[in-house]
């Protein structure tokens, strides 16, 4: 029972409802679930003695602004008994409550406040849900895809004031987001190791 | 009569010698022993993953560099192994060679930079002064190959920028023969040293269990005696084809971690030596002109290579639609990357996995009932690094 193939069918037999899609990518096994499952598939995954995977590596959410359900939240798992890895995700709407895996591993305590801070994704049971990375008094979820690459605020010190102000951004010039794509796909071209290769092309 | 006894609040940092960084620790002290600590993080948050779905995979390289400072090769070379995989194209067996031997050139100089440090904060100088002095030739040797001493930008998906000058292999060779005496010399400062030993020893104990329960990886989990190193059990480049040991703790203290990191520059330079010997001449980079930017000379003779040189340098390499999670042995632990591409020549996300993030978050953990003085000790042996918890 070591086999990712193997553990992929225990997962999927055990677990038959609350598992919705399995693949096997990058010698990694990807896995679709259920908001509502969480914590019954992850307390299944971490303690069964054929899968093991005794240590969750990170938690992350993928903004798709486009689809219905807009937010993927990416839960990554290791084991290390088996020397596998598993990458656990389900989507979810905009203000959706989703239920936090502290209980479980309390490593899941600040990778959560990280989602939070980063999507204004809400965990429910969280010990200390607070904002992490950003500054005191920082407002919007910077790695939204609708959240601009500048920013919508900038912070330096008021001679004036006497203190820290933060301010509206002035850039002199916009971030310039250009657009190099093109249809070109030229000929298939792979260098040769010999020195005098330029006839060839 | 009854007295009210509140607790002391202190404010550890943010700008505090020991403190590695910017790290703002919010402590609660009950006389002088710590009940509770609250990291403030984040005061170097630069918005790093934000920064990488805005630029090409190659522009995306240099921030890699910028999360943990003391090691900026190790970083980029989780991004490259991703892309590698997705773009499934193998790299040349001298550039593996280069890329694995400068991985533990960076390992070596996150460990002296840890282990000297760690000796300052317990109160010993002179380690710290002969280390640096071999972190400064090691950063030379960054600098010969890459241009810089610190933010190399040197990985490239498929191998690496350019060949080593010539000479350097031959002084590596050379560094590699002096530094075990100055490793040496180092244990002979603190292994036995009685006040090191009196302040490392028994401080900061993780258990096996809670080492897996709070995402420890490298030193961190080794120290408590779990044997766990990427480079073996999920090896990538030509780790499989070299011979190492990986040194493992018995007690989990601080002291167990020092030992491991000693042990582990030792391997280190066994590691250089080996890529050094096998290293043949050879191609630096993948052939594939799609992927890797044609030379200069090429340039000015073929119209394709002019063509592929625009291309790649104004809209980049596109990757197709994937997703996939990346990790390498950082100095300080699992350093990984979940990329997922869309099939533009721009990542559509970027995840860092930065090992510091995890290890930090176990300061209460760690902390609670030891006394004021054991922050900066335990601190010290966590190996952190703010470029990485912050990104």
């Amino acid at each position: 029972m070591n086999n990712l193939i193997d553990i992929e069918k225990k997962i999927n037999s055990e677990l038959t409802t609350k598992i919705n899609k399995t693949s096997i990518k990058h010698n990694q096994i990807y896995v679709e679930i259920d908001k509502d499952d969480l914590i019954d598939v992850v307390l299944f995954i971490k303690t069964n003695k054929d899968t093991k995977f005794r240590q969750l590596i990170d938690i992350t959410v993928v903004d798709y602004p486009e689809e219905t359900q807009r937010f993927k939240i990416v839960y990554l798992f290791l084991s290390h008994e088996f020397n596998h890895r598993m990458i656990l995700s389900y989507s979810i709407n905009e203000n959706e409550l989703i239920s936090s895996l502290t209980s479980v591993f309390p490593s899941a305590n600040w990778m959560e406040r990280e989602v939070f801070d980063m999507y204004g994704v809400n965990f429910k049971n969280h010990p200390d849900l607070r904002r992490i990375l950003t500054d005191y008094g920082f407002e919007g979820h910077p790695l939204r895809k609708d959240f601009p690459l500048t920013g919508h605020s900038e912070v330096r010190y008021s001679e004036e004031k006497k203190k820290v102000i933060n301010e509206p951004v002035k850039l002199e010039q916009n971030y310039r987001n250009f657009d190099y794509k093109s249809p070109w796909e030229g000929t298939k071209y792979i260098k040769e190791i010999s020195e005098t290769n330029d006839k060839k092309n | 009569m009854t007295k009210k006894i509140k607790n002391l609040n202190l404010n550890f940092g943010p700008q505090h010698p020991a403190a590695h960084g910017v790290l703002r620790l919010i402590l609660e002290l009950d006389g002088e022993v710590v009940e509770k600590a609250d990291p403030h993080i984040g005061l170097l948050h630069r918005g790093t993953e934000k920064l990488i779905e805005n630029k090409t995979y190659m522009q995306a390289v240099p921030y890699f560099d910028r999360l943990d400072y003391v090691a900026p090769m190790n970083q980029e070379h989780a991004f490259a192994l991703a892309i590698e995989k997705i773009l499934d194209i193998d790299v040349p067996i001298r550039a593996q060679y280069i890329r694995v031997m400068f991985c533990e050139i960076g390992r070596i100089l996150s460990h002296i930079l840890n282990v000297t440090t760690q000796a300052l904060d317990v109160g010993a100088l002179t380690p710290s002064l002969w280390g640096f002095e071999e972190r400064e030739t090691l950063m030379t040797f960054y600098e010969r190959a890459s241009g810089s001493r610190l933010h190399a930008n040197y990985f490239r998906a498929g191998g690496v920028h350019q060949d080593l000058p010539a000479g350097l292999e031959k002084d590596i060779a050379k560094f590699c023969e002096t530094f075990p005496k100055i490793i040496n010399d180092l244990e002979n400062l603190l292994t036995d040293n009685r006040i090191f030993k009196q302040r490392n020893v028994d401080i900061g104990v993780v258990t096996k269990d809670d080492a897996l329960d709070y995402s420890f990886s490298g030193v961190m989990i080794r120290g408590s005696g779990i044997p766990w190193d990427l480079r073996k059990s999920q090896p990538y480049d030509c780790y499989d084809q070299l011979d190492f040991k990986i040194p493992v703790g018995k007690n989990g203290d601080c002291y167990d971690r020092y030992l491991c990191r000693i042990e582990e520059m030792k391997e280190s330079v066994s590691i250089i030596k080996q890529c050094l010997a096998r290293m043949e001449k050879g191609p630096i980079k993948t052939f594939d002109g799609k992927i890797s930017p044609p030379s200069k000379a090429e340039i000015k003779q073929s119209m394709e290579a002019l063509i592929h040189h625009f291309k790649l340098f104004t809209e980049g390499y596109r990757v197709p639609k994937d997703e996939i999670y990346t990790a390498v042995e950082a100095p300080k632990g699992e350093f990984g990357v979940y990329l997922i591409s869309d099939g533009s020549s721009k990542p559509y996300k970027c995840k860092i996995r930065a090992p510091g993030f995890s290890h930090l978050q176990s300061m209460d953990y760690l902390i609670k009932g030891h006394m004021l003085a054991d922050v900066p000790a335990v601190l010290g042996s966590l190996d952190i690094v703010f470029g990485e918890v912050d990104r």
